[in-house]
């Protein structure tokens, strides 16, 4: 079993799919159930890989699989080829942990088109596990397409008034982004024949790291991928569909957009991006640093004059991911082991914050902060559980968002960001700002809208789905080291190869002066 | 005396048309039949045209990997042409299925229509096979003749008729070109055949810049880029699209079309290899213009056909960048693109066909309302079709792109891929926006005229299981086009 426990892991969700396309559309509770029951399950297929010590050890691919999947002659040749590293271990777990938590958020919340809603989320499963264990860049492109089409669903038919803009706007916004890295993909691989690599490699991205691609040429195809990632990040400027795909997302489609698909951004600069054009990233690195402070204080501002709750949730994410980005570009260790506990993190606290807006939500039936105010008083718990995630996304030690935070500005300031980092330390004050603020005017206070008198606090269910995520928040941010050992093999040994490419190329430039053009042709 | 005979008895080779000689057979045969026939009974016309697909789908497959060639050379049964033989079927065997209940609704049950198309799959097949400028335009003759009864087959109807004589006046003229550019070509080379033109050219190379040469060259170009409704000589698809009966608009768009690629692609690459540099500048800007026009104008379009027939523009402009890109890869992918198409294309105007109702039949946008959760089966096939056009994987659209797309990257065109695939990111809105009514909208209409005959389930779901096969394990189909080209 363990031998196929990535594929096992990743297809699960969608023999669950098909499961629940035959259940009758009717028995809303028992589709509702059996789809719980998959992501449960699809979680303890995944669970092994996170009691796995060889990762405290190895920056190798675990887990891997692998076999011929389309080869035509000699003009391509595509592999169906996973793993795991540190990189994408946690990632891997946060999906099959989010997932239970967030379909069982949606107990009462999506009540119409349940089978299409459930089935939908398992394709989506389906899609970012794919994405996340890919080793080959072609197989990578299919699970990232796909992961647009249940969403883009999601958005649109369980969405709020502006669901239609919002959604066709995430579909487009994504969708131009991958397919200019499309054409970046289909050049490295190109250019990778045209450099010896053989043939049956396919588009096997271990292979694609020994490239020695020119400068020029890197810069180009850096740019395609890094724009592609951007939006997915998103970074500003293209982080504008963002605050629509999350205001107008039923709850669960926010937790999972938050919690998992920006993932998909930041990972893929870790994984694809930085190691395959290490060059160019040096060269755009003070650029992507100057889009991320500018990201951090932006979003930070703009989340404070937000009125609805979940738009400031939302902008609050522009925020964050900049600062996971200023980690990852930094290219120490210190920053990109915080970069990317900072993604596990803000899976963590945001999915928590739009669970906990989506609760306010569904019993107020409104999300602007004006409507509220005193509720703390009918609901105690609900004002605990709140008070805990709001400091979380702060980041007050003691909780995850301390750790995460601090590494990145730590790891920034060792860098050569040390500037960006000074001000983007800024935004930890503005997130405290826009958090309290905001929770003041939510929880405490006096009781004056009359609409509140009757809010019921927290029923089991919620609090059920609401600790398993409080559990991590103080896991992480009492002992991190649980995390960090088994990622910073793979991480050091990143940012080795990374360093020793960048330094490669520079005494090359130096002897030259000048870089060599290769056209491909055939 | 006797010497002569035996030669031409040998070099005439029934085999290498086998094909359309079943084809037209069963056509000649239905027409006797329809005269005995009641008025008004077309089903064993259908039956008997299926039957006949049938059989000549056998000798077409019977025909791969063992070409054969006759009449002198001027018609070669090679792997190219069986490739698009068998798109050609499966484009004739769709369209037959989906029609019936569809001519019968709008009151016209007449049995000619069924040998009709199986005369314009024999001309397909004829332009798709033949290695001589007059066998090809033999084909492209019978092809548009039978095709221009067919778009102005409802009689009865303005709009229809509209097509039909739009359709015969301007393509009368686009053939016009195209025999005036053969003749220009018989000029300066003195033969009709393929491959001697283009032995003859290279050897001459001081031909190759010659007026007369380059205006044949452009004229024929025109004729083709005509039928494939590449832009600037796509004016006509959107009235003819729109007017004409649906499910011939759905044929139109998928097995003409192919075999105007399939002549355009063989005169260039025998005839014309030495001139492979200029032809490949034109066409480069042609596939951009014909991209951006079809993309552009299918966004204002609120008719779901004529949306179609302006993106079937757009993906004629996506099969021409394989023919940009001019190496293995593009070739076959056009090939492989052009089956693809026909699976979804015919698909979406299938499920068209269902939605509408008799005199109703061009759809709005408006009019699919909720149509995904009344009719949520159909409702998905049409989200399949679609998310195969927009080239969303795992659907062939996306199969058919990225070989194309990779072709033109080989080839060292980023700039043209780069093009494409902004294209197609905006397509991606019109597409979208057929499944915003379906789903994001609720129903006005219970959909209840709704009638899902057995024959066009079949066509259905046909198209389906062809989309996610050629999406998900290209590998067979994808082999056979890089064994098809030459």
């Amino acid at each position: 079993m363990s031998d196929n426990l990535l594929s096992l892991m990743t297809f699960f969700p969608l023999v669950g799919m098909v499961i629940v396309l035959f259940l009758p559309r009717e028995a809303d509770r028992l589709i509702k159930s059996v789809t719980l029951i998959v992501t449960i399950i699809t979680f303890f297929i995944s669970l092994p890989l996170a009691f796995d010590d060889a990762f405290k050890t190895s920056a190798a691919m675990q887990y891997t699989e692998f076999a011929r999947w389309i080869s035509i002659g000699d003009y391509f040749q595509m592999n169906y080829s996973v793993g795991v590293d540190g990189i994408s271990l946690w990632l891997v777990l946060l999906t099959t942990f989010i997932m239970p938590v967030t379909i069982l958020s949606t107990w009462h919340a999506i009540d119409k088109h349940t089978k299409g809603f459930m089935a939908l989320a398992l394709l989506l499963e389906t899609a970012m596990l794919g994405a996340f264990i890919s080793l080959d860049l072609f197989l990578f492109y299919i699970f990232w397409e796909l992961m647009l089409i249940p969403m883009y669903f999601m958005i649109g038919i369980w969405g709020g008034k502006n669901r239609i803009y919002a959604s066709i706007k995430f579909f487009i916004f994504t969708a131009v982004g991958s397919l200019l890295m499309l054409v970046a993909i289909i050049y490295v691989y190109y250019y990778s024949l045209q450099s010896g690599m053989a043939f049956d490699n396919g588009f096997s991205i271990t292979h694609f790291y020994d490239l020695t691609i020119p400068g020029h040429l890197q810069n180009w195809l850096f740019l395609a991928f890094a724009f592609s990632f951007a939006i997915k990040v998103p970074m500003f400027p293209v982080h504008t569909w963002l605050p629509d795909a999350h205001t107008e997302a039923p709850t669960a489609g926010s937790v999972i957009l938050a919690a998992i698909l920006l993932k998909m951004g930041t990972y893929g600069y870790v994984r694809f991006a930085i190691p395959l054009f290490p060059e160019a990233t040096q060269t755009f690195t003070p650029f992507f640093a100057t889009l991320c402070v500018i990201g951090i204080i932006y979003g930070a501002l703009v989340a404070m004059m937000q009125d609805d709750v979940k738009k400031l949730v939302a902008y609050s994410s522009v925020s964050h991911l900049g600062f996971v980005m200023l980690g990852v570009f930094a290219m120490n260790l210190q920053g990109l082991s915080g970069g990317m506990l900072q993604m596990i993190n803000h899976g963590i606290s945001t999915g928590a914050l739009f669970l906990i807006v989506g609760f306010l939500y569904e019993r107020r039936h409104t999300r602007l902060i004006a409507e509220f105010g005193g509720i703390a008083k009918k609901m105690p718990v609900f004002a605990t559980i709140f008070l805990i995630v709001t400091l979380s996304s702060i980041g007050l030690p003691g909780t995850n968002g301390f750790v995460g935070e601090f590494l990145i500005l730590v790891g920034a300031f060792e860098s050569d960001l040390r500037w960006f980092a000074i001000i983007g330390t800024s935004g930890v004050i503005f997130a405290a700002v826009y958090m309290l603020w905001m929770y003041q005017r939510v929880m405490v206070g006096k009781l004056k809208n009359p609409a509140n008198e009757k809010l019921k606090d927290l029923s089991a269910r919620e609090v059920v789905v609401m600790l398993p995520l409080l559990l991590f928040i103080f896991w992480i941010g009492i002992y991190p080291n649980t995390f960090f050992e088994k990622m910073n093999p793979t991480l050091e040994n990143l940012i080795e190869q990374v360093q020793a490419k960048q330094q490669v190329a520079m005494t090359v430039e130096q002897i030259e002066q000048s870089t060599p053009t290769v056209v491909i042709n055939d | 005396m006797e010497n002569l005979v035996q030669t031409a008895i040998q070099n005439v080779n029934m085999w290498a048309i086998m094909p359309s000689v079943i084809l037209v057979c069963f056509g000649m045969g239905l027409l006797m039949i329809n005269a005995f026939l009641p008025r008004g009974t077309t089903r064993p016309v259908v039956w008997i045209s299926l039957i006949g697909l049938a059989v000549t789908a056998f000798s077409v497959v019977s025909a791969w990997g063992n070409p054969q060639y006759g009449f002198f050379d001027a018609v070669a049964l090679d792997n190219f042409a069986t490739f698009f033989n068998i798109t050609f079927l499966f484009a004739a065997a769709m369209t037959i299925l989906m029609s019936d209940d569809y001519i019968r609704r709008e009151g016209y049950p007449i049995g000619e229509y069924y040998p009709l198309i199986l005369f314009t799959t024999a001309g397909a097949m004829w332009m798709a096979s033949g290695t001589d400028m007059m066998t090809i335009f033999l084909g492209l003759e019978v092809l548009s003749i039978c095709l221009y009864v067919l778009a102005g087959f409802f009689r009865g109807d303005v709009r229809s008729n509209e097509a039909g004589l739009k359709y015969f006046l301007l393509g009368a003229f686009s053939t016009g070109f195209l025999l005036y550019g053969m003749a220009l070509i018989y000029g300066v080379t003195g033969s009709t055949r393929l491959t001697e033109i283009g032995v003859y050219l290279n050897a001459h190379s001081s031909l190759l810049g010659n007026p007369m040469t380059l205006a044949g060259i452009m004229l024929i170009s025109v004729g083709f880029l005509f039928k494939i409704a590449a832009a600037p000589f796509h004016m006509w698809t959107p009235d003819v699209y729109q007017g004409a009966p649906t499910p011939i608009t759905a044929f139109m768009s998928a097995g003409p079309k192919a075999a105007a690629f399939a002549a355009f692609l063989r005169i260039m690459e025998y005839c014309f290899f030495s001139l492979k540099p200029e032809w490949t500048a034109v066409l480069w800007a042609l596939a951009v213009l014909t991209m951006i026009v079809g993309n552009v104008i299918a966004i204002s379009q609120t008719n779901i056909k004529r949306m179609l027939a302006y993106s079937s523009v757009a993906h004629a402009g996506y099969a021409l960048v394989g023919m940009v890109a001019a190496n293995e890869i593009g070739y076959s992918g056009v090939l492989f693109y052009m089956l693809a198409y026909t699976f979804m294309n015919i698909g979406a105007f299938a499920i068209l066909i269902l939605a509408g109702k008799k005199g109703e039949e061009n759809l709005t946008l408006q009019g699919f309302a909720g149509f995904g959760y009344k009719r949520p089966l159909l409702g998905v096939a049409f989200t399949i079709f679609l998310f195969s056009l927009m080239g969303i994987p795992p659907t062939a659209g996306f199969a058919g792109k990225f070989y194309i797309f990779a072709g033109a990257v080989k080839a060292g065109y980023v700039w043209l891929a780069v093009i494409g695939v902004l294209n197609s990111a905006v397509s991606l809105y019109y597409y979208l926006r057929v499944m915003v009514y379906m789903y994001f909208r609720e129903a006005e209409e219970d959909y209840s005229w709704v009638t899902v005959a057995p024959s066009v389930v079949v066509s259905i779901v046909m198209a389906v299981i062809g989309i996610l096969y050629l999406g998900i394990v290209p590998n067979a189909v994808m082999d056979m086009a890089r064994l098809a080209i030459f």
